[in-house]
């Protein structure tokens, strides 16, 4: 807080002084325990009035040293740390790590481990955009949108829980495939989920879209040109919604994108409004690329079949002695990655996020930079805010779309 | 025209009537909330709960201290002790999981070649204390040996796709 003195103290009647003090700005703390930080993001906020002057995020309350506990970990124990950074898309992370891990082992993915992955990435995908939308909302002040979409949540979730045992931490993506195979049936749920969902966006975007509340809160607040958007470093659906259309998936495909057809919605203003709308339309496009892998799997191996790298079944590991002893190795030593480095980036539901792995030929990461998504939006966050009213930086960070998780790493 | 249009619109507040009759359609649609305690979510045979070590059904407990799950547990929550039997059979002297570092990841249960550390459908364990949540041998047994049944079925379950 910065303050003038004015000189002349006056002494009164009484004789003891006083100072007239004049106040310029207010540094207000925003955060980290407002519940519209989203997690524990700290912004301390120069005022000037109502309008902020400075905006500087804080960051460092959920650091917990990932990438130097994946050093000391094997590469298998390492995955369920992916899940821990943006915990609102978990297996769009694993994905990265995963495919980092095949570049360097030269793993060939067998096809349906390649559409089972791209089909819960999409899946990831609206979940993410779900959570984000909604709270989104319900910070700009509309609580019923959230209310609607963790029902929606809560279903997709399950099928997470089908296919990986867990709701949100799933591990369920391997170097060479994925753990399991789905089980029995849930592809016939998600083609069903998938069929009745754009109807319940339909609702949702009843609810926002067209709003003059929603639109007053977030029609040209926080304008980034394309120019601005790509010199902060801006990815996914931030950067689309600055008009444009670059996507890992369409730019560099992983997987099988190649194979999918799929548009690119992009945004006209890059304000907040349009990177709303670019999300929704996102969760549409994700529809429609879920029911193409569906639609095109085919039953067959999900992991590579090389038992230096994948567990054996368990039923040969009961009787066949090779089995055993590979199913030892790779639980207590691991696999050994060749030596190298990649950088592999996907796009994850935030944006571009990448893994820059280096191998050193050993059964652990020699080092893993990990190219969060967040962490480049969060510092546009001064240049974003700047010159809006306090309420707009609420909007901002909602926008924005930061999981701390993965900013703090 | 148009503008008119937009003029009428915004004057008689159409998008907010169109979102309060959403909302009413919504409110009258069947709820959707369940009667937790007594209610629950579905559950999927791979769902990773609370841990428990199973036995043999002749009561011979199945762990042979191979510390597979010791090894692979990411964050090193399992400690093993081990020492031959008066039988001459290898058994464990000390097992235990510290329940607040474990993360569930399942790998303890997917390392386990003989099918004795597995995570369970349980996922209400929550306990007033820390200490509560330091388990041991006993404890990871009884659990074993209260929910086996449905351990049983969820491997048999699940078995096709291990």
């Amino acid at each position: 807080m910065s303050s003038t003195l004015v000189p002349e103290a006056q002494a009164d009647q009484s004789g003891r002084t006083t100072q007239t003090v004049e106040i310029d700005s207010h540094a207000i703390n925003f955060g980290p325990q407002h519940p519209a930080a989203h997690g524990v993001l700290r912004l301390v906020l120069e005022m000037d009035g109502e309008v902020v002057a400075r905006a500087d995020p804080h960051i460092g309350l959920l650091h917990r040293g990932t990438e130097k506990l994946i050093e000391y970990k094997t590469y298998m124990q390492a995955m369920p740390y992916f899940d821990r950074l943006d915990y609102v898309s978990p297996m769009a992370e694993e994905h990265a790590f995963a495919l980092a891990q095949e570049k360097l082992l030269g793993l060939e993915v067998p096809e349906r481990g390649q559409w089972i992955r791209t089909l819960f990435c999409e899946i990831t995908r609206i979940l993410n955009h779900l959570l984000n939308v909604t709270t989104y909302a319900l910070d700009v002040g509309a609580l019923t949108p959230s209310l609607w979409g963790f029902e929606r949540r809560e279903e997709l979730m399950e099928f997470y829980e089908a296919a990986s045992g867990a709701r949100l931490h799933a591990n369920y993506f391997r170097p060479g495939g994925v753990d399991r195979d789905l089980p029995a049936g849930l592809e016939d749920r998600i083609a069903a989920w998938m069929a009745g969902f754009p109807a319940w966006l339909d609702d949702l975007e009843g609810l926002l879209t067209r709003n003059r509340i929603w639109r007053q809160r977030t029609v040209d607040i926080g304008r980034f040109t394309p120019e601005e958007a790509l010199a902060w470093g801006f990815s996914g659906p931030c950067l689309r919604a600055s008009g444009i259309a670059w996507d890992l998936r369409r730019a560099q495909p992983y997987d099988k994108y190649n194979e999918l057809e799929f548009a690119i919605p992009v945004g006209r203003n890059g304000d907040c409004y349009d990177r709303y709308l670019v999300r929704i339309a996102e969760m549409r496009e994700s529809v429609k690329i879920c029911n193409q892998c569906l639609e095109k799997m085919r039953p067959g191996p999900v992991k590579v079949q090389d038992h230096k790298i994948t567990p054996p079944a368990r039923a040969d590991a009961k009787r066949s002695m090779e089995a055993l002893i590979h199913h030892f190795k790779l639980f207590t030593e691991g696999y050994h990655v060749p030596r190298g480095a990649t950088y592999t980036a996907v796009e994850s539901p935030k944006g571009e996020f990448g893994v820059y792995l280096v191998a050193d030929g050993t059964n652990k990461p020699y080092r893993c930079k990990i190219r969060a998504t967040g962490f480049a939006h969060l510092q546009a966050i001064d240049a974003l805010a700047r010159g809006h009213m306090l309420a707009d930086v609420v909007a901002i960070v909602g926008s924005l779309d930061l999981v701390f998780g993965e900013v703090d790493r | 025209m148009a503008r008119l249009d937009r003029a009428a619109r915004s004057l008689f507040l159409a998008e907010l009537l169109a979102g309060m009759r959403l909302t009413l359609k919504y409110m009258l649609k069947p709820k959707v909330t369940i009667n937790y305690p007594y209610e629950k979510g579905p559950m999927s045979p791979r769902f990773r709960g609370e841990h428990a070590l199973r036995r043999y059904p002749n009561g011979e407990e199945r762990c042979i201290a191979c510390k597979l799950c010791e090894a692979i547990c990411p964050a090193l929550a399992i400690t093993i002790e081990s020492e031959p039997r008066a039988d001459g059979s290898r058994r464990t002297t000390r097992y235990d999981i510290d329940m607040t570092k474990c993360i569930y990841c399942g790998l303890c249960e997917e390392a386990c070649p003989v099918d004795a550390i597995v995570e369970g459908p349980n996922f209400e364990f929550s306990t007033e204390t820390r200490e509560e949540l330091m388990y041991n041998k006993d404890k990871l047994l009884e659990n074993g040996d209260r929910w086996e049944p449905l351990l049983a079925k969820r491997l048999e379950l699940d078995a096709p796709y291990r």
